[in-house]
């Protein structure tokens, strides 16, 4: 065993300061840790640590792994804090791990509800931190605190019917003294909403229903009762701007999911991004990617914030891949549309008129007998990080291209907890849980990791894979870029070429967003993979 | 494989008879399965279930340590007793446990006031000082928040007067010091044959490396003080009675 250059003990150092909301806001001035889902209020999972270059990457090896008892996908990304590792294990597991040497120092474990009931996996994306405590929501809609150093729970509080289909799946964001959470469900018919609670205590301080009640602007956009089921859930870590004090969010499909005659109307804020009041959860603009969605679209992809000069002047923007197969740039102080541009074959529009709403193709829409989409229902992403390098300036997209479905329309009537989502569209491409080999044509759907130029939309470079991608991407400052997918290959590529420079087999498909991070000078690499999360560092 | 023990035997007390011999270690074993899986709803006493007294033969559905066994292994349908992934030999150690809880008897905190003892405990007793209960105090000793769920009160009794009697793994104190002389101490969480991590005193997590350590072990007492004599009868049963109320979220 080769013994570290330093002779001194800390292997892994200590919780020697809080994580106070400031560094939470200043990321970048600690880029030894990931304090956020994302690694920033940003969203942009850009590591400012560079290290490992293209020119080293070749030298990575495995450091250690931390192998779940859980056969559940690892969808968590961690969180670092100056030595120390957090991350979950499915369902709802909390683990303190040394990030040097991958021992545990804790585990909280809890068992949630029987009647829980997520639809697409008992899975956990990860966590929040606020000074010593951890927030995790739960797959029985429970929001957990946890005290980060000797891992006991401080508080539980449940903010949903997990019954009726009420779940937490994505990693909260802390704002301010708040913990902001929304609720998943979309395929239950449940109401969605985006709730904060206090962090010391737990108690709700505000909370926003992403479907208008009887009175409130957008109700209109629901036919008769249609808006109580309408599902509308959040699954996805949101993004803040602390100069407007504005939180973004994306909102789940409209339900039910395939046949949309019940709910006539554009079904608002369903398949939007919202801006709220981070004090109030009062909706300042909202931008809807596909009004009256029949194909679960759900627009729960991670809002990627930059500051950028747009046309001559600097701009605040939101970049923005969505499930339907448009890349977007928003303006995220007013929610004005900036550009809209397909990332992979698109056939349900065709365009977007003088205000960016999208022009509908005629006669592309789910029938009886079947009408075949592009993109297919697991959309051209999903809810795996893309990644901005404000180096590259560039716009990093996992997509599946080529990929469609067969969508169907089926009646279905509203039964608390029951599915309700009118028919089930038919894909060659099967889930993750699906069989492992894979023997589809380029022309049924292959993953790529794609680089974008966000103020046009043109394509730069892509890395093409055989198999379609679960999985998030992350930039370094030394313009590396770190994917994977579903064919079990952690990798890491040339950020300005998309050159393929390493891989590492995992034997699991990658469905998180990979992080980086350092202790003692030396940077680490982390991906979450299979059942079991890798940790990469260079060869000594 | 089961083999009988020879060293100790514990009676039942009530209708459960012993049918094996049992180590302390057997019963100490049943006592971390009773607590992971059936205190949620018995309660620590196994009293909580209206009608059932598990720790005094009080059952209501089986009368033999067989059919206890199919109870724990199978639940009971129409029930809120589920079944449970426990093979034989763990549930003959939990009834083993039981009939421990059955002879030891009550404590003498009956008479305790818990909210006198929530008064000592954070006053004159000093006891935040080193331990944690629902998010105030230190982190240095073992954290209390539900330890009335998890310890009966005989227990607790027993760690006020004598910390040294039953120090359970995950409270073991460790002291360890550096190749250049820093002295850790703390209570050990996890070990390995090349690293250690610790709560420390300053209550920090820490990882340490055994190459860089010049020695290190198990501190033997408890840094936990007897209260024998610091409490009176009375303190010492208000104490107990305000840490068996507490029972975590």
């Amino acid at each position: 065993m080769k013994r570290r250059a330093s002779l001194f003990l800390l292997l892994a150092s200590c919780l020697s300061a809080q994580v106070s909301f400031d560094r939470l806001l200043n990321t970048d001035k600690e880029p030894h840790n990931w304090l956020t889902y994302s690694g920033s209020m940003m969203s942009q999972r850009y590591s400012p640590l560079t290290q490992v270059t293209p020119q080293n990457v070749k030298n990575l090896e495995l450091q250690w792994v931390y192998q779940a008892r859980s056969l559940e996908k690892f969808e968590a990304t961690p969180l670092v804090v100056d030595g120390l590792l957090y991350t979950v294990q499915a369902p709802n597991d909390v683990v303190a791990i040394d990030a040097v040497t991958g021992r545990t120092f804790w585990t909280y474990s809890y068992a949630p509800a029987l009647d829980a009931r997520p639809c697409c996996g008992r899975v956990n994306r990860g966590l929040a931190i606020l000074g010593d405590t951890l927030f995790m929501g739960t797959i029985d809609a429970h929001l957990i605190a946890i005290d980060a150093k000797n891992g006991h729970p401080l508080w539980n509080v449940n903010v949903g019917k997990a019954s009726a289909g009420y779940a937490l799946t994505h990693a909260p964001l802390v704002i301010k003294d708040k913990v902001i959470v929304g609720t998943a469900g979309g395929e239950y018919g449940v109401r969605g909403f985006i709730a904060a609670f206090d962090a010391r205590t737990g108690k709700e301080a505000w909370r926003f229903y992403t479907i208008p009640g009887p009175g409130e602007p957008g109700h209109e956009t629901w036919a008769g009762d249609s808006w109580k089921y309408g599902g509308g859930s959040v699954w996805m870590t949101g993004s803040y701007d602390p100069a407007l004090n504005l939180t973004y969010w994306g909102i789940g499909n409209p339900g039910p999911d395939y046949n949309g005659d019940v709910r006539l109307g554009d079904n608002l804020y369903s398949d939007c991004v919202v801006a709220l009041d981070a004090d109030t959860g009062k909706l300042k603009w909202y931008y809807q990617f596909s009004p009256h969605d029949e194909f679960d679209y759900d627009s729960v992809q991670v809002p990627v914030l930059a500051d950028m000069d747009w046309q001559g002047r600097p701009r605040k923007v939101m970049l923005w891949a969505n499930r339907n197969g448009f890349m977007y740039a928003l303006d995220r102080t007013t929610g004005q549309f900036l550009l809209g541009k397909p990332f992979v074959q698109v056939n349900w529009a065709t365009g977007f008129d003088e205000k960016g709403r999208p022009m509908r193709a005629p006669g592309k829409l789910p029938t009886p007998e079947g009408t075949l989409i592009y993109p297919g229902n697991q959309g051209g992403t999903n809810w795996y990080s893309p990644s901005y390098s404000p180096r590259t300036g560039l716009f990093y997209i996992p997509t599946w291209e080529n990929y469609s479905s067969v969508f169907i329309k089926a009646p279905v009537e509203y039964n608390e907890g029951r599915r309700f989502m009118g028919a089930s569209p038919r894909s060659i491409i099967g889930g993750l849980r699906g069989p492992q080999q894979n023997t589809r044509k380029e022309n049924e759907g292959f993953g790529a990791v794609r680089a974008f130029d966000p103020k046009t939309g043109e394509k730069k470079w892509e890395f093409k894979m055989t198999d379609v991608t679960d999985a998030g991407i992350l930039t370094t400052a030394s313009d590396l870029l770190f994917s994977g997918g579903r064919e079990g290959y952690f990798f890491a590529l040339d950020a300005r070429t998309g050159e393929l420079l390493w891989r590492s087999s995992v034997g699991g498909a990658v469905a998180s967003g990979p992080m980086s991070y350092s202790v003692g000078g030396k940077q680490y690499v982390a991906v979450s993979a299979g059942n079991s999360l890798f940790v990469y560092a260079l060869r000594e | 494989m089961w083999i009988a023990k020879s060293c100790l035997f514990i009676f039942a007390g009530g209708a459960l008879l012993a049918q094996h011999a049992y180590t302390p270690g057997d019963v100490e074993e049943g006592g971390k399965l009773f607590r992971a899986n059936c205190v949620l709803c018995h309660g620590p006493e196994g009293d909580l279930v209206p009608g059932v007294d598990l720790g005094h033969g009080k059952f209501r559905r089986a009368s033999t340590e067989d059919g206890l066994i199919r109870i724990i292994q199978n639940g009971i349908p129409g029930t809120a007793m589920p079944p449970n992934n426990i093979q034989d030999f763990q549930a003959e150690i939990i009834l083993a446990y039981l009939r421990t809880v059955a002879s030891a008897g009550h404590g003498v905190s009956g008479n305790g006031d818990a909210a006198r003892g929530k008064a000592l405990f954070e006053g004159k007793g000093e006891c935040l000082s080193c331990h944690r209960v629902n998010g105030n105090g230190s982190r240095v000793g073992p954290d209390l928040s539900e330890i009335g769920s998890l310890r009966r009160t005989v227990e607790l009794e027993q760690s006020l007067r004598d910390p040294n009697a039953e120090v359970l793994p995950q409270n073991r104190y460790y002291r360890a010091v550096t190749r250049g002389g820093e002295t850790v101490t703390g209570r050990l969480l996890n070990a390995d044959t090349f690293t250690l991590q610790i709560l420390d005193s300053k209550e920090r997590l820490v990882s340490l490396s055994r190459t860089n350590l010049r020695e290190s072990g198990f501190v033997d007492q408890s840094p936990m003080p007897s209260y024998r004599d610091k409490l009176n009868s009375q303190e010492q049963a208000d104490v107990v009675a305000y840490l068996a109320s507490l029972k975590g979220l």
